[in-house]
């Protein structure tokens, strides 16, 4: 069989050069995915003074100090050239072009060195006050708060409102299923970006402006997962609803004890890209929602890169933060997603 | 059992009553309209609705956002927006920043879907292979799916500043630092680039799918004829991957077309009007700029809309005949 990157190979296990070639593109398409995000998270544990060092270091680095007593923490210099060169000294304070320095063995004894003949010591520490900063110097745990409850209510109310519909539409005949599923899958063509605006009024009539409901209604009913539960369910057999009514369950209890649990697979699908589409979204949030104090974890990071561009180290640890919910999702999951995403064929 | 559960089935217990009466009343035909219902209405009340409401709004002019103080205008939103000296050159435009938006959309929908595509089926085909390790790798192309566009935006910002990590790399071998998304033709590759970067994984992975679906006997004939690789790509692989090709290529049309988040985030639709696309348009004249244009930004998003319809057709049409 003539090896080459276009075909599958199978049974062969001498290594050429093509193996070599497709392990080599993975292995820098792995960099060029995880470098960016593993930057980001070296980053968001420097130090501001840290993040200031061009060429940037690979690691969180900032000034060493020392602890001297009465006279707070000194920052540490080396003396480069003169007196005392190659010594350690801590700064007391700059007068003009004179640095005053101490021995930090002798603290008595001030040595006075030109500001040029001196550079500040670095050490390796990460920087945990930028994520502690968040809590304490930012509203942050509301706009977590705010992510996490339009996350979670949309996706149960997205669950229950769609799989309702998928079981009436697989299970039930009645006139005019077929025109009322053709008209669920159409709102496919009306996504949100088409209707900003009127949808901006019908929240305002409701009094959902700034309120976390103006975005979790519009996107509980979704053309997607309509699709999807319902040709899932369209699986299952009549017979087990026959059954049931055999015994005399009634039609909701059908529904959410028989084939609610039976659609566990295609509900879990589901459940991922609620999930996915709600913590990430964000044009419908800007709009809808004006006042900070209603952000989600997106907008408020859109408004401080806009507004805080010298403090890039708090901005860097609320992106990590955002990011980790998802990542820790799917890295449990990763499985079930990338193999339900396959199978659904949508985003 | 845990106080959740417990929980969920009280509250799952609650339509009981309501619906063992509407059972009783209705025949059973009638049934399949009451689980059909709240989702229904959801659709008509943000969807449907809102549709007609576009239209009322393109009709008329005025900021007034209550529908009953808004004059009616005619075509004039749409004459507006569509009126132009000369077609190719946006400047001439009555509403330059819309033409600068639709021929920045056109340029960024070819670059972004044209090359995203070729990468995923790469990647695909490669991932295909006997490859050590797959699944890690066909988690790690697709981690950045899952990721929010602001956080995206904001993990390449942070490379791309002017004292960012590239221009560091760029130092370090003696060139001189680029303000990367304050040139025009630089900010426009950084947004195709990044937006590829954070999609990419997606295509790769319905890709895969389909080619793992190509039966192995297939190839086994293929390589027992000593089909020469490229030919047994071309002859076999591709015709068969084809309606995988064809979905992929009309979901990335659909979404280049209405890109937004990241590229907003990462470079506010600039320098000037450089990156600035359809959607950012009509946000901007709706909801950002000073006097709110509702009229126009309805009108323009009618116009995405039909670009959009004809797009899904499409994809319906590929969706039946893979179903």
């Amino acid at each position: 069989m003539a090896p080459s990157v276009l075909t599958a190979q199978r049974g062969r296990y001498a290594w050429d050069w093509t193996d070599w070639a497709a392990h080599l593109y993975l292995l820098a398409g792995v960099v060029l995915m995880f470098g960016p995000i593993a930057w980001l998270g070296l980053s968001s544990l420097k130090s501001e003074t840290g993040l200031n060092l061009f060429p940037p270091t690979f690691l969180p680095y900032e000034q060493a100090t020392v602890d001297a007593g009465e006279r707070g923490k000194l920052r540490l210099f080396k003396v480069t050239e003169g007196d005392h060169q190659g010594e350690t000294l801590a700064e007391l304070r700059r007068i003009g072009r004179q640095a005053q320095l101490i021995d930090p063995a002798h603290p008595e004894t001030i040595i006075r060195r030109p500001g040029a003949a001196r550079e500040p010591v670095m050490q390796v520490r990460a920087a945990v006050e930028n994520y502690s900063g968040l809590f304490s110097q930012f509203n942050f745990l509301r706009y977590f708060w705010n992510s996490g409850f339009i996350t979670v209510v949309a996706t149960l109310l997205t669950l229950l409102v769609n799989s309702m519909a998928a079981f009436g539409l697989s299970k039930y005949r009645f006139q005019g299923r077929e025109p009322v599923f053709l008209l669920m899958l159409a709102t496919l063509m009306i996504p949100p970006t088409i209707v900003l605006v009127p949808n901006y009024l019908i929240a305002t009539e409701l009094g959902l402006t700034n309120s976390l409901w103006g975005v979790i209604w519009p996107a509980v009913a979704t053309p997607t997962g309509v699709f999807l539960l319902r040709q899932y369910m369209l699986t299952l057999p009549d017979e087990l609803i026959e059954a049931a009514r055999m015994d005399n369950a009634s039609e909701w209890r059908i529904y959410w004890r028989i084939i609610l649990p039976l659609s566990a697979p295609a509900l879990a699908v589901l459940a991922i890209f609620s999930v996915m589409w709600r913590w990430n979204e964000f044009l419908w949030p800007m709009v809808v929602l004006s006042r900070s104090e209603v952000y989600t974890l997106p907008l408020a990071l859109n408004s401080f890169q806009g507004e805080l561009t010298t403090q890039w180290n708090y901005l860097l640890a609320m992106t990590v933060v955002t990011l980790v919910p998802i990542t820790v999702i799917f890295a449990i999951l990763q499985k079930h997603i990338t193999q339900g995403i396959a199978s659904a064929g949508v985003k | 059992m845990t106080p959740l559960t417990t929980l969920f089935g009280v509250v799952m217990n609650l339509p009981e009553r309501p619906m063992r009466w509407a059972q009783g009343r209705l025949r059973e035909g009638r049934l399949g309209w009451v689980f059909v219902a709240p989702n229904l209405a959801v659709f008509a009340l943000f969807s449907f609705l809102p549709v007609a409401i576009d239209i009322y709004y393109a009709l008329t002019g005025g900021t007034a956002l209550l529908p009953s103080e808004r004059p009616y205008v005619g075509a004039e939103n749409f004459s507006s927006l569509l009126v132009c000296d000369n077609y190719f050159d946006a400047d001439s435009c009555r509403r330059d920043v819309f033409w600068h938006g639709i021929w920045n959309t056109l340029r960024f929908v070819v670059f972004q879907v044209g090359l995203m595509l070729s990468l995923s089926l790469v990647t695909a085909l490669v991932l295909n292979r006997k490859i050590i390790g797959r699944g890690f790798f066909r988690a790690a192309f697709f981690y950045p799916v899952l990721l929010s566009p602001v956080v995206v935006a904001l993990i390449w910002k942070w490379i791309l500043q002017r004292e960012g990590v590239l221009n560091a790399g760029f130092a370090s071998v003696g060139a001189a630092p680029v303000n990367w998304l304050l040139d025009a033709n630089w900010a426009f590759f950084w947004s195709v680039f990044v937006s590829i970067w954070a999609h990419m994984g997606f295509y790769t992975l319905i890709l895969l799918a389909g080619l793992q679906a190509i039966p192995a006997e297939v190839h086994e004939a293929a390589s027992m004829d000593a089909t020469p690789p490229f030919r047994h790509f071309r002859k076999i692989t591709l015709p068969l991957l084809m309606p995988n090709l064809l979905v992929v290529l009309v979901l990335g049309l659909i979404r280049a077309v209405q890109m937004f988040d990241e590229v907003y985030v990462l470079t506010g639709g600039g320098p000037g009007t450089a990156t600035t696309f359809i959607v950012q348009y009509i946000y901007k004249t709706g909801f950002a700029d000073q006097v709110r244009q509702y009229g126009l930004a309805a009108a323009a998003s009618l116009l995405l809309a039909f670009v959009l319809l004809g797009l899904t057709l499409v994809q319906l049409k590929g969706m039946r005949r893979g179903a």
